[in-house]
């Protein structure tokens, strides 16, 4: 698929999400993950798009996704790290780990995504995951028990891996 | 049998209350709530109202049922406690700038936290500094003063049908909001300004226009006229501990004639002018088979929403402009010369009960090729009071003045408007004769007048069906039926406000009910009182057709008294890039994809479309994008290639459209 036509599939797949969930309100929060699968965000004119078919304001729709931490409104980078700090997670040694990977990433708590898109670093409130606490996951991968030191080493070797696909 | 619930040990009759704090203040306990409005769906987001109930224990009173023999406590140790932690909690994050804020006389948590005897605030900030809201003509959006009571959401959503500001965020971060954070100026907001209305704080406040007031007045070269709508005569006392059902037209006047206002006019006599020229706009569609219902055009915040909304219903509005818009054109025209001054040197200030007023007078159209505007200020009534007060006059004291002709000269008629169903009742009065309609001695048509949200009436004798409703969700349910057909009227009035004008959010803030309708009730005595009840009565009216417009709805009367609306789009940029070339010279597509082109088709043809350009190579030479509305929807489905707008679009013939274009430039 040519990149100029990109645009024209995700638009037909945000058609077909919008059909399969019979454009009704109450569907509101799987159109928005499926939407968000497609454009890895949820970007602006196609939230508009979304209310304005489904016969919802705007701002409604704003506030849904603004709501769950799932959601982005803001493009992401490729691969996507987040790091629990819920309660266990914290207990056991989480802030450690998100300070090692900011420092790394030179992201911050308001800067989640690295300038060349590559990573994405947030935060989640619990991934009900508590016995393998603190839990790392990178790219839908769960790492439990990990120290700064793993985490780290996890970064390094998706390095390699993108450098050796460049 | 007679059911009872115990409020402090004492016996409260328990009849049709929903909520313990209703019954409460039957027992005259005032439980404090920011959240709690009767009009609105009850929400228990404040907390402040909580109550203990013998077994049961603390209990939100807004949101909960009476039983028979409920034992509640309004003020035990527990409760007062929490309050005061809640309010605490409120103020540590509130900006406190209260002298400073337009809301200080009427803040609900300056007046909350002042009861429950708060000194110090135990707490710290913990929210960050907002940005505040500026864009809008009309309101100003503080989310720092917030105390996130979720009013404004309500009334925006349940009575408005609008909900251009929600929730946003989440925890320490969630904050009212327009959708992505904009500005209410460039969201779906029509600027009713009920949400600054219902605000308990400074959140959202009416935008003061009061400096630029001042600059005017205080320009020796400038000349500056004051209009007064109908419904801030009935209001405007308030602001001076004056009952509400005090007369204070004369106060007022003589009070800007003190302020420094040269000569002070009455809108009434333009709303004359509206009853003249839209009776006979309507007159002349029902004989000659023109689009019906005629739908009144006074609202601007109902324009704007018809705009926004209802696109196939827009040759429906009367081309009549408003009665502010009209005096300001007249005013412009005349006055010059009458009051021998330059056209640019006369300033034209409204006093309105409504926040629209102010973006309606900054409309493009109503500013005429010389760059003047025909109204330069509107201000609310809330704002002519504080300049009253700035001034120092005392406002009760001051003995009355009458407007000055004559445009200050208005009949009973004029003076309704500013109620729901008065522009109804003021035109029916106009064409009584005309459709053989019995009226009364005391000219009184009682079918149209009333509190109702939707109020039907039907007249002589079957031949003349009229709607009344006011609030937008009531007038949105009413435009579906007659788009659907499923209605049929020959006038319809539309006003944004509950209770229309007297119920602006531009009146000073409304504690009661009782208020409310004492405002509706005086400004329907003041009819009662006038010499003359009906437009066509009005000798000034008769000068001005003889002087300047000849006759009603002619062209003189078109170019000054009358407008034209367009579709206007929701958000800014509510329309959706799907294929972009890059070609210098390329043709734009447009697909409607709005509810009723998509049920004729228009996804599909969207689609075909895509891949007839995908499959040919064509992308550098169009640019495709989904949109909303393009006004048509009886024609749909609606699409756009270059300039050609195709209704009832069939696939075979816009792909054949699209394969001439590109065939015009792949050479």
């Amino acid at each position: 698929m040519s990149t100029q036509y990109s645009a024209a599939h995700s638009f037909n797949k945000v058609m077909e999400i919008l059909d399969r969930y019979d454009r009704s309100e109450n569907k509101i929060i799987p159109i928005l993950q499926a939407v968000q699968e497609e454009y890895r965000y949820l970007p602006q004119e196609v939230l508009t798009f979304i209310a304005t078919s489904l016969g919802v304001s705007p701002a409604r729709l704003y506030g849904v996704a603004t709501f769950y931490s799932h959601f982005s409104l803001e493009p992401k980078g490729k691969h996507i790290i987040k790091m629990c700090d819920g309660t266990a997670c914290h207990v056991r040694g989480s802030s450690k780990v998100i300070d090692a990977i900011r420092d790394r990433l030179k992201l911050s708590a308001k800067k989640i995504t690295t300038d060349d898109m590559m990573y994405t670093f947030e935060t989640v409130s619990c991934l009900g995951a508590c016995g393998l606490a603190p839990v790392l996951v990178v790219d839908d991968e769960i790492h439990g028990q990990i120290t700064p030191e793993q985490a780290l080493a996890l970064i390094d070797k998706i390095d390699a891996e993108e450098k050796e696909n460049a | 049998m007679e059911k009872y619930v115990y409020i402090n040990d004492r016996p409260v009759l328990w009849e049709e209350e929903i909520n313990i704090l209703e019954l409460a203040r039957k027992a005259h306990i005032d439980i404090p709530t920011f959240c709690y409005h009767s009009d609105l769906s009850v929400y228990g987001a404040c907390r402040l109202c909580m109550v203990e109930v013998e077994g049961r224990g603390l209990v939100t009173s807004c949101s909960t049922q009476p039983f028979e023999g409920m034992r509640v406590k309004t003020h035990t140790e527990q409760v007062l406690k929490l309050r005061k932690t809640i309010v605490e909690m409120l103020l540590a994050n509130h900006d406190q700038n209260c002298p400073q804020c337009s809301r200080a006389t009427d803040c609900k948590l300056r007046d909350i936290s002042n009861r429950l005897n708060i000194g110090k605030v135990r707490f710290r900030q913990t929210r960050e500094f907002k940005s505040v809201d500026l864009g809008s003509d009309c309101l100003v959006r503080d989310p720092n003063k917030c105390v996130l009571c979720g009013d404004c959401v309500r009334f925006c959503d349940e009575i408005q049908s609008i909900g251009a500001i929600d929730f946003a965020g989440r925890g320490l971060e969630v904050n009212v909001a327009s959708a992505y954070g904009k500005s209410l100026a460039q969201v779906d907001c029509v600027n009713c300004g009920q949400c600054a209305a219902v605000c308990p704080t400074g959140a959202i406040v009416v935008k003061s226009d009061i400096p630029q007031a001042w600059t005017a007045i205080h320009d020796p070269s400038k000349t500056v006229v004051a209009q007064i709508a109908p419904a801030v005569r009935v209001a405007l006392g308030e602001m001076f501990g004056l009952a509400a059902n005090d007369m204070t037209t004369g106060k007022m006047v003589a009070a800007m004639k003190i302020i420094g206002f040269d000569q002070v006019y009455d809108t009434s006599f333009a709303a004359d002018l509206t009853v003249v020229e839209e009776a006979n706009e309507f007159i002349a569609r029902k004989s000659k088979g023109g689009k019906l219902p005629i739908f009144t055009s006074c609202c601007p915040a109902w324009v704007k929403f018809a705009e926004q909304s209802f696109p196939s219903l827009l040759d429906n509005l009367s081309s009549c402009r408003s009665p502010q818009q009209m005096f300001g054109a007249i005013a412009k025209e005349r006055l010059p010369k009458l009051l021998k001054v330059d056209k640019k040197d006369l300033v034209v200030v409204s006093i309105m009960p409504c926040t629209a007023k102010k973006y309606e007078c900054k409309r493009p159209e109503f500013t005429r090729e010389d760059g003047i505007p025909d109204v330069d200020i509107a201000l609310t009534t809330q704002e002519i009071g504080r300049m009253i007060k700035e001034a120092g006059i005392d406002f009760e004291s001051v003995e009355p003045e009458s407007f000055d002709l004559p445009m200050g000269f208005a009949t009973g008629a004029g003076v309704i408007f500013g109620n729901s169903g008065g522009v109804s009742e003021a035109v029916l009065r106009y064409a009584a004769d005309k459709f053989n309609i019995p009226v009364p001695e005391n000219i009184v048509l009682q079918e149209v007048r009333g509190v109702s949200g939707l109020r039907e009436a039907t007249l002589a004798d079957g031949n003349l069906k009229i709607a009344v409703v006011h609030g937008l969700r009531n007038a949105r349910e009413l435009c579906d039926k007659i788009v659907a057909g499923e209605a049929e009227y020959d006038i319809v009035e539309v006003m944004a406000c509950p209770g229309g004008c007297t119920g602006g959010a531009g009146q000073p803030i409304v504690l009661t009910h009782k208020q409310r309708r004492d405002r509706t009730t005086t400004l329907y005595h003041a009819d009662r009182t006038m010499p003359m009840h009906r437009a066509q009565d009005n000798p000034f009216i008769h000068e001005l057709y003889d002087e300047l417009l000849i006759e009603p709805n002619s062209h003189k009367a078109h170019e000054l008294l009358h407008t034209a609306y367009r579709h206007r789009k929701r958000i800014d940029d509510d329309e959706l890039s799907i294929s972009t070339g890059d070609a210098k010279d390329r043709c734009q597509i447009r697909v409607c994809v709005g509810t009723s082109c998509y049920l004729r088709g228009s996804q599909d043809i969207l689609a075909k479309t895509l891949q007839l350009v995908e499959e040919n190579a064509w992308g550098n030479y169009f640019d495709i994008a989904a949109t909303f509305c393009s006004e048509k929807c009886d024609k749909g489905p609606n699409v756009t290639v270059g300039d050609k707008v195709i209704h009832r679009a069939e696939l075979a013939h816009i792909k054949q459209l699209i394969t001439e274009e590109a065939a015009r430039r792949v050479k």
